[in-house]
């Protein structure tokens, strides 16, 4: 069995949801479909049992339906789980991994600014990518985003 | 400065350069760094945006443009993603071309590096040599690829120019200039005194902190991480070659210094396998304009660290999504935890130990005076001198070493 497919049973094994969700792309890249409600199950078991030290990033989509966000995890650096988990778009949120990986706080800032994903749970701080003057609500990753009148509500900010 | 309160000094945010410059918050007691936090996002260009509007060539050309010192590294990541979504098979020849091209590049940002980190503590000398060298390799990078930065060599399926039989042994006896070049270096790093002292135990990061904080590239190994995307998840023509990840374990700039002095000698050993096994054939593969729907995740061992791209395609002409962490955002996270606990003095060169594409020096500082309540703003330059100064005082002085090497 390829190291691949023995993170993919150990997952399926563990997590009975899983079956059929996870996918082997090619060597090294896995991409796994998380459920929403049981995202910090599963990324709590990846990193205290299959020993995933390793967060690469966080990419955050607009699919137009619904958000959604992929942690890029690695175990020992080699293979790439990447964990998917769609966030709906009525009210998007989704906890902080911060205590897992102190790294992620750039990376969840980023989901906060340009998708306007609200990270619960990421401390008090400043924004990140976007600049201080920058106007509420607009989230450029959106693809419902144009930029309309952004000029006029830029005007007299810092950004 | 007043020395009985706390003083909190920011520094930057002005290094238009890099995509990530930085600003950094320094709690001050007396000359100690208590806390150091840090902001980025400043000059966001919104690439990631601007790629969903055009097609992948034009982004090919764009994502280079992200960063000016490791440019290749970042269309061959792309180039990479988007090969795997298409299901294109890159041919042998163009592979090798891009890795020599990669390596080269790793070449001349090391060489870059060790001049800044000379500067930063007042080793000039170090930095005429090392960027006088680094003038041998931007030659040969011109010569394969008709540019100094920004290459231009990737398309989408390959590489965009051969390399000729007859420019092989003109590069070899580059490689040859820069690795006895290099030798000079490493006896330098070995053996001189002043610099040992000065780099050792300065920017400390453990092993545990660097695996933590998620630092990458020659940050990390200098902490003994054993991590480099070269050989954990080798892409282009890495599998075929031999090579070493190099790793220290001093945790310190000291130690950053050993492992990027050490990977240039690993850099001209891949060059020459490279060169020598250079495949027959063609060196691209026609590649379709639009893109059939999927997603990729592609990693490349940046000069800096692993370099992560995401690219989601839709089927059309344009991306639906593409996304870049840079290493220097994955380290620099990391410096918060070195500057804590060491001397202002030791701030300029804990920063550049990260290598974060410090190509623009047009820094401010300014002081707030918590105590008085006033401000004072000085430049970059001042905080430099006055680190060199602090040292010299302590016995630690290049200034001897300048006039004699």
């Amino acid at each position: 069995m390829s190291p691949e497919e023995a993170i993919k049973n150990d997952l399926e094994r563990k997590f009975d949801f899983l079956n059929g969700n996870i996918t082997i792309k090619r060597a090294r890249r896995i991409f796994v479909d998380v459920p929403f409600e049981r995202f910090h199950d599963v990324l709590d078991y990846m990193i205290k049992k299959m020993r995933c030290a390793m967060l690469s990033g966080i990419t955050g989509l607009d699919e137009v339906e619904n958000f959604a966000a992929i942690y890029h995890m690695s175990p020992e650096g080699k293979i790439m789980v990447n964990l998917k988990v769609k966030i709906s778009r009525e009210k998007p949120h989704i906890k902080s991994i911060m205590q897992y990986f102190p790294i992620a706080e750039m990376y969840e800032r980023e989901l906060e600014d340009l998708l306007g994903i609200h990270v619960d749970g990421l401390p008090e701080g400043r924004r990140y990518p976007l600049p201080d003057g920058w106007p509420k609500g607009e989230h450029p990753l959106r693809k419902d985003w144009k930029g309309a009148g952004l000029e006029m509500k830029l005007e007299g900010t810092d950004a | 400065m007043h020395n009985t309160g706390d003083v909190k000094v920011p520094i930057g945010p002005q290094h238009p350069a890099l995509k990530e410059p930085e600003s950094f918050l320094l709690t001050l007691r007396g000359e100690k760094i208590t806390a150091a936090s840090v902001k980025i996002g400043y000059n966001h260009r919104g690439i990631e945006k601007a790629c969903e509007g055009r097609t992948y060539i034009q982004d090919l050309y764009l994502i280079e443009r992200i960063c000016g010192i490791c440019s290749h590294s970042h269309s061959t990541a792309f180039a990479q993603a988007v090969e795997e979504i298409a299901g294109i098979e890159i041919p042998a020849r163009a592979k090798y071309i891009r890795t020599i091209v990669a390596e080269l590049e790793r070449v001349h940002s090391h060489l870059l590096w060790l001049g800044v980190a000379g500067h930063e503590i007042g080793f000039d000398t170090l930095l005429m040599y090392t960027w006088r060298d680094r003038e041998v390799v931007m030659d040969i990078l011109a010569q394969l690829t008709g540019n100094r930065v920004n290459y231009g060599m990737n398309t989408i399926g390959g590489v965009r120019r051969d390399i000729k039989a007859e420019q092989i042994p003109q590069v070899l006896k580059g490689v040859d200039t820069l690795e006895e070049r290099t030798k000079y270096y490493i006896k330098i790093a070995g053996e001189e005194p002043t610099l040992i002292n000065r780099l050792s135990k300065v920017g400390m990061l453990s092993y545990e902190d660097a695996i933590r904080m998620g630092a990458v590239g020659p940050t990390a190994r200098a902490s003994g991480v054993q991590r480099d995307v070269r050989k954990d998840d080798p892409y282009a023509a890495y599998a075929d070659i031999d090579f070493k990840v190099i790793t220290h374990n001093t945790c310190d700039v000291y130690g950053r210094t050993i492992v990027r002095v050490l990977e240039l000698m690993e850099s001209f050993k891949i060059i020459r396998q490279l060169l020598a096994k250079l495949p027959e054939g063609s060196i691209s593969v026609r590649a379709p304009r639009k893109i059939p729907a999927g997603e990729a995740v592609s990693r490349y061992e940046a000069p800096r660290g692993e370099d992560l791209h995401y690219v989601r395609a839709n089927g059309t002409d344009k991306p639906d999504r593409v996304k870049v962490r840079a290493p220097t955002l994955a380290n620099v996270q990391a410096v918060a935890l070195m500057l804590e606990d060491r001397y202002l003095a030791d701030m300029p060169i804990v920063v550049a130990a990260i290598d974060p594409c410090f190509s623009c020096t047009d820094r401010l500082v300014s002081i707030n005076d918590a105590d008085h309540n006033s401000k004072n703003t000085f430049e970059w330059e001042k905080i430099h001198r006055d680190s060199i100064e602090w040292y010299k005082k302590r016995g630690i002085d290049f200034a001897k070493l300048n006039k004699t090497f």
